[in-house]
């Protein structure tokens, strides 16, 4: 398994407009399979057009613990773009005047940014309906510094939203590195002893799925009962829910499917599964995706792609929700993976 | 032509057999369909023994699309084996069983 990012190890794939290029040669350009771009004509939804903003996701660093072998940030511990304060402050202006419901952290792992407890506590004080940090359970683990947390997040009513691959050893270390499965249980256990993810708590701790390898997640709910059910008998941990999210073709999934040659069955695979209904719901109508330096995005993805949003507000220091309603999303074949099946969102299903 | 029988590409144009028969490949792929829904058995557990025919009938295509369905569904690689060994196991038994029948034979033909 890697342990440095794509970055550091000088890969072609770091750079966003070869990854562009890959998703759109081959057998998107000589017509074998339909550009997204013509699927959703076809069904008369192009352009994609945001509706009311309700997520506003922000990335404050692609600095990590991990180097899990799928992560479409590439992030790793030799990653170093950390969100300044300044850059906190402006988002923090933001957070106080936005219309979304739900603000959303991820990183990297958030909280290896030096500001991220002070960021947390001022974001709190804004009053949003959903706070949620997007933690990689290790990290509680990794260092006395970060064993506090789950009370942390508790004193600031923070919503957990955690990766987990399976509820078995071997897939969750296969795909996250050794040992990530041991010490992520006792994170969830250290969680559900402050009450996290408890059957009636308001502290609310859900799990992330991304399938292990180049096949498409099953049916969340049954995912989410088999979750619940192995968790439970084999080491007591209790759960909410389980957003059950499908790998995008970016990044180091990318360089995984086209080095295991999985990359055309891949591609294959979410064209044929395309549905309509969710690209009506899909996430880029109702996020907008703030990187660690500021730039906005239609979501996190384009983010790592570098499309920056095509509107004349780029930058949170120039926000404006409605300037920004007013714009076309950006697409590109990577977005297949919004819309296979019952669709993917940072929130699970959408379909 | 394909020098060979078996084409893993092959797969996904299953659909297209429908364009040589209409009527009978969209009754196949409806009956298709309702078989592996949820029922009294749970999709999971069709998916299951799907894997285990797959093995006994040999069909590559078959074992390609229920070992990534089972994937999909989160079932493990043991349970995976487990469920190809019950389908070996009739089929081994499927010829040992035969042996009462050389036994009746050899016993009836010998003084």
């Amino acid at each position: 398994m890697a342990t440095k990012s794509l970055l550091k190890r000088n890969n072609e794939l770091a750079n966003a407009n070869r990854q562009l290029e890959i998703l759109s040669n081959g057998i998107f350009a000589d017509g074998e399979l339909p550009t997204f771009k013509d699927k959703i004509t076809q069904t008369g939804q192009f352009p994609l057009r945001p509706r009311k903003l309700e997520i506003l996701q922000i990335n404050v660093g692609y600095m990590c613990n991990q180097v899990c072998e799928h992560c479409h940030v590439d992030a790793g511990p030799d990653r170093k773009e950390i969100m300044t304060v300044e850059t906190m402050k402006q988002c923090l202006e933001v957070i106080k005047n936005t219309g979304a419901h739900t603000l959303d952290l991820t990183g990297g792992a958030p909280e290896m940014n030096p500001n991220f407890r002070w960021f947390v506590e001022e974001a709190s004080k804004a009053g949003i309906k959903d706070f949620i940090v997007r933690s990689n359970l290790t990290i509680i683990r990794a260092n006395k510094k970060y064993y506090d947390l789950p009370e942390f997040f508790k004193k600031h009513n923070v919503h957990v939203v955690s990766s987990m691959p399976h509820w078995t050893r071997g897939k969750t270390d296969k795909q996250r590195g050794d040992g990530v499965f041991d010490k992520s249980i006792k994170a969830l256990q250290e969680l559900n002893a402050v009450g996290y993810g408890m059957p009636d708590s308001d502290l609310r701790l859900d799990l992330v799925y991304n399938p292990s390898g180049a096949f498409l997640p099953g049916d969340q709910m049954a995912l989410e009962a088999d979750f619940k059910k192995g968790l439970m008998e084999d080491f007591g941990i209790s759960f909410h829910n389980l957003f059950a999210i499908t790998n995008l073709p970016i990044s180091r999934f990318l360089d995984y499917l086209i080095a295991s040659e999985n990359y055309e069955d891949y591609m294959y695979a979410l064209v044929e599964a395309y549905n309509p209904s969710a690209v009506q719901n899909v996430m880029c109508t109702n996020t907008i995706s703030v990187s660690w330096d500021g730039w906005l995005y239609d979501c996190d993805f384009n983010q790592m792609l570098d499309l920056k949003v095509a509107s004349k507000v780029k930058h949170i220091s120039e926000y404006n929700e409605e300037v920004i309603r007013n714009r076309d999303i950006i697409i590109s074949q990577h977005c297949y993976g919004c819309t296979a099946g019952a669709g993917s969102s940072c929130q699970g299903t959408v379909a | 032509m394909s020098k060979s029988y078996y084409d893993p590409a092959d797969l996904r144009k299953f659909g297209k057999i429908t364009e040589w028969s209409e009527e009978l490949g969209t009754s196949f792929f409806d009956y298709y369909g309702k078989v592996f829904q949820e029922g009294a058995l749970s999709a999971r557990e069709k998916s299951l023994i799907a894997l285990a025919v797959s093995h006994v009938v040999k069909c590559p295509y078959c074992i390609d699309a229920y070992t990534k369905d089972g994937l999909q569904r989160g079932i493990t690689k043991e349970e995976m084996m487990e469920a190809v060994h019950a389908g070996a196991a009739i089929e081994a038994g499927a010829s040992l069983v035969h042996g009462v029948q050389m036994m009746n034979k050899y016993e009836k033909l010998s003084m």
